[in-house]
């Protein structure tokens, strides 16, 4: 592949700093983001050590925790990787640096103004769009200058794209379309049902369209870099971009089964979500085939252990989905944890890990220097593994007590009472969760202040 | 073009971006056109008018001060009413959203699940056509119950009670507290609070009546001890809010 060449040429291309100040801002966001999260979960068990208090409601605290993973942790995370891997694949650097750090300023500003926004009740009607109007335009106008810096130097670039670019060109149209359409048509333009299937596939593609093909094509760049083997199978390479470009934005209304929306059109989204199953198992198989024969390299390579691992809960995830879509679960599991637990094994289990193996593998390269502790990047990846497991297990288990406890029309307070238990465990998991993130910043820490190697010397593959 | 710039950009960027949109975006924006977009004041109706009023009955001074005093003469004094009422519903679902109510709450009743019978009647497309629905309230997860018909079924002062301190009146409730929406005591509530009682309130507010949602008699083998709250309440609040609508419709 061509990875080899573009490895030997990168000084001068990747403006390496930017990377580890998109890392630093994507840690700082998740910190907050799960803090967040875990004042809402102690709230659920009647613990809330912040009762009653305006600026820490845990409604409001929600909506940081999901705006917080998805604009301040996902983005620059991605963006981080993106700045190390788009000038090496293309072999030109980015349309301008002063540009690149420009919008990375304007970004953290974005998150914060959405953040100070929500806290101060400002937030608007709709999941991952609760931006406040003002940041809209900002937020708006950032999405176009990332997607014309990164954009240029594809364009540039002379000769066949990797799959990864094909991912990459692809994600940039696609979230500036998203994000325009998410936050302008369902809160001016139409109301009611039809806002309903707008909102469906604006939360829909921001997972499908921004987060997914960003992440599959960084799997598509770090896996043969980190295996030093080709991708298995460019005929399923192809299968899997293309059935994703064609089945994934189809599917927004599943979120909205037995709502007034026509019929027709919900059968619709539930038929494309089963098909997008299988063309994830296409790409499932084809990064397995990658490492057939080599499975040891999971044992002694954590970046692509975190890969890996996220993998697997992709399929996990996607198969969940292709029942879940289906009407007959609808009825039980609709509104209840089941969907909390596919969520978290979504977003924490498979690109959260995906984006902590690249910081894994990228954090030494940027610093110049070997990590402080291999036994905290271990326990950093256990702790997660264990915590999202535990997590989404638990809570996917009590959304189906929950949905049948509600079809039997046991009275409310039951389906809380017996949660409490449920939601205790989750507790756990998420402070197991947020132990792992504290051995990564701590291990962060200890790096940065680990005296710089002689010149000369590469970092080990962590 | 599988493999091109080009094709990546138009057909797989554009192209099937643009067909999602039409067939999952734009056809029910179309189908839904026949139903045209109420506007705040056509959503003040005879019910939320007599829960507003019922808020400036038992709240007199909180009311006035959030409010001030309506004027003399019959059509004024009608007009402000309304004028009032619709402000306070507007204001009050900017609290529903800001304070990420809907995440816990849901405003559509299914077909399916027995939930005609714990909710009412299920949701229908043009209950969604208002300018409040603006975006959608359908909602994501039910902590708790669903608020699509709970306008009418609980009184102004149990709502007040609740939102100050869940738990007083509903054992073992997650929700949180909102004591920001009151001076201090859950008799007192301000411009927030009671805006928020007037949105709770309209939900639902539109339907012939209100049905008796927790008027099922629970099993004996879920729950040995039948709980005679609910119950007494609704029943207590159904044939005066009834009595109320007839009142303001003549």
């Amino acid at each position: 592949m061509t990875t080899e060449t573009v490895q030997t040429s990168r000084r001068g291309l990747v403006d390496e700093k930017l990377v580890g100040f998109y890392f630093g801002a994507a840690l700082l966001f998740l910190t907050v983001s799960m803090l967040a999260g875990l004042l809402m979960s102690f709230q659920l068990i009647r613990h809330n050590p912040l009762r009653g208090l305006e600026l820490f409601s845990p409604g409001r605290w929600r909506m940081v925790h999901t705006n917080a993973v998805a604009y301040g942790f996902l983005a620059n995370g991605f963006l981080g990787c993106l700045h190390w891997a788009i000038p090496r694949l293309t072999l030109q650097p980015v349309l301008d640096r002063r540009l690149s750090w420009l919008i990375y300023a304007a970004w953290q500003l974005v998150v914060l103004a959405t953040a100070v926004g929500i806290l101060l009740g400002e937030a608007q009607g709709l999941e991952w769009g609760e931006t406040p109007v003002w940041v809209d335009p900002v937020a708006q106008l950032g999405l176009l200058l990332v997607a014309v810096n990164f954009m240029t130097p594809i364009a540039r670039m002379k000769g066949p794209m990797y799959v990864s670019l094909w991912y990459f060109l692809a994600a940039f149209v696609w979230t500036f379309l998203t994000y325009a359409m998410g936050n302008f048509v369902p809160e001016y333009l139409v109301s009611g049902t039809s806002a309903g299937a707008v909102g469906g596939l604006f939360i829909h593609d921001l997972v499908g369209l921004f987060v997914t093909p960003l992440g599959w094509g960084l799997m598509y760049y770090f896996v043969p870099i980190l295996t030093k083997k080709p991708i298995w199978s460019h005929g399923l390479s192809l299968v899997g971009f293309w059935g994703l470009a064609f089945f994934y934005p189809l599917q927004g209304i599943h979120h909205f089964l037995y709502t007034p929306i026509p019929m027709f059109l919900q059968y619709g989204a539930v038929v494309s979500t089963i098909a997008v199953e299988l063309v994830v198992t296409t790409v499932v198989i084809n990064f397995f085939g990658s490492i057939w024969g080599n499975f040891d390299i999971v044992k002694r390579n954590l970046p692509v252990r975190w890969f890996y691992t996220g993998m697997v809960h992709y399929f996990l995830t996607c198969l969940q989905c292709a029942f879940q879509v289906t009407l007959t679960f609808q009825k039980i599991i609709h509104f209840s944890d089941w969907v909390v637990g596919h969520a978290h094994l979504v977003m924490f289990g498979v690109f959260t890990m995906w984006i902590m193996g690249m910081m894994t593998y990228l954090i030494p390269r940027v610093l110049g220097r070997d990590w402080a502790s291999q036994r905290l990047c271990e326990y950093h990846y256990w702790l997660s593994t264990v915590g999202i497991g535990v997590m989404a297990a638990d809570l996917i288990l009590l959304g189906l007590f929950q949905g049948w406890s509600w079809a039997a029309l046991e009275p409310w307070d039951v389906s809380v009472d017996f949660s409490q238990p449920f939601w205790v465990l989750r507790v756990l998991a998420g402070l197991a969760m947020f132990g792992g993130l504290l051995a990564f910043l701590t291990n962060i820490l200890l790096t940065l202040r680990s005296p710089v190697p002689a010149a000369g010397s590469v970092p080990a593959a962590a | 073009m599988f493999e091109s710039k080009s094709g990546i950009l138009y057909v797989a960027g554009l192209g099937f971006f643009a067909l999602a949109f039409v067939s999952n975006a734009l056809v029910p924006w179309l189908m839904y056109q026949r139903y045209p977009e109420k506007q705040l004041p056509e959503l003040v109706n005879a019910n939320l008018r007599y829960q507003f009023e019922d808020l400036a009955r038992r709240y007199p001074e909180p009311f006035e001060e959030a409010f001030g005093k309506p004027p003399g003469g019959d059509v004024e004094h009608n007009a402000w009413w309304n004028e009032r009422c619709a402000e306070a519903l507007s204001y009050g679902r900017k609290l529903y959203v800001g304070e990420g109510c809907w995440h816990c709450h849901s405003q559509f009743v299914r077909p399916v699940s027995n939930e005609d019978k714990r909710w009412g009647p299920v949701s229908r497309s043009e209950e969604y056509q208002n300018v409040l629905q603006r975006p959608v309230m359908f909602g994501t997860r039910r902590v708790g119950p669903d608020l699509c018909r709970e306008g009418g079924r609980r009184s102004n002062d149990w709502h007040a009670v609740h939102f100050f301190n869940p738990e007083s009146v509903s054992e073992g409730s997650p929700m949180p507290e909102y004591p920001w929406f009151f001076s201090g005591s859950p008799d007192r509530p301000n411009k927030k609070g009671l805006a928020m009682l007037t949105y709770i309130q309209w939900l639902g507010s539109w339907q012939e009546s209100y049905p008796y949602y927790e008027a099922y008699v629970p099993s004996a083998l879920i729950r040995p001890e039948p709980e005679p709250e609910p119950e007494a309440e609704a029943a207590a609040e159904t044939p005066a809010a009834e009595a109320a609508a007839a009142e303001e419709q003549q």
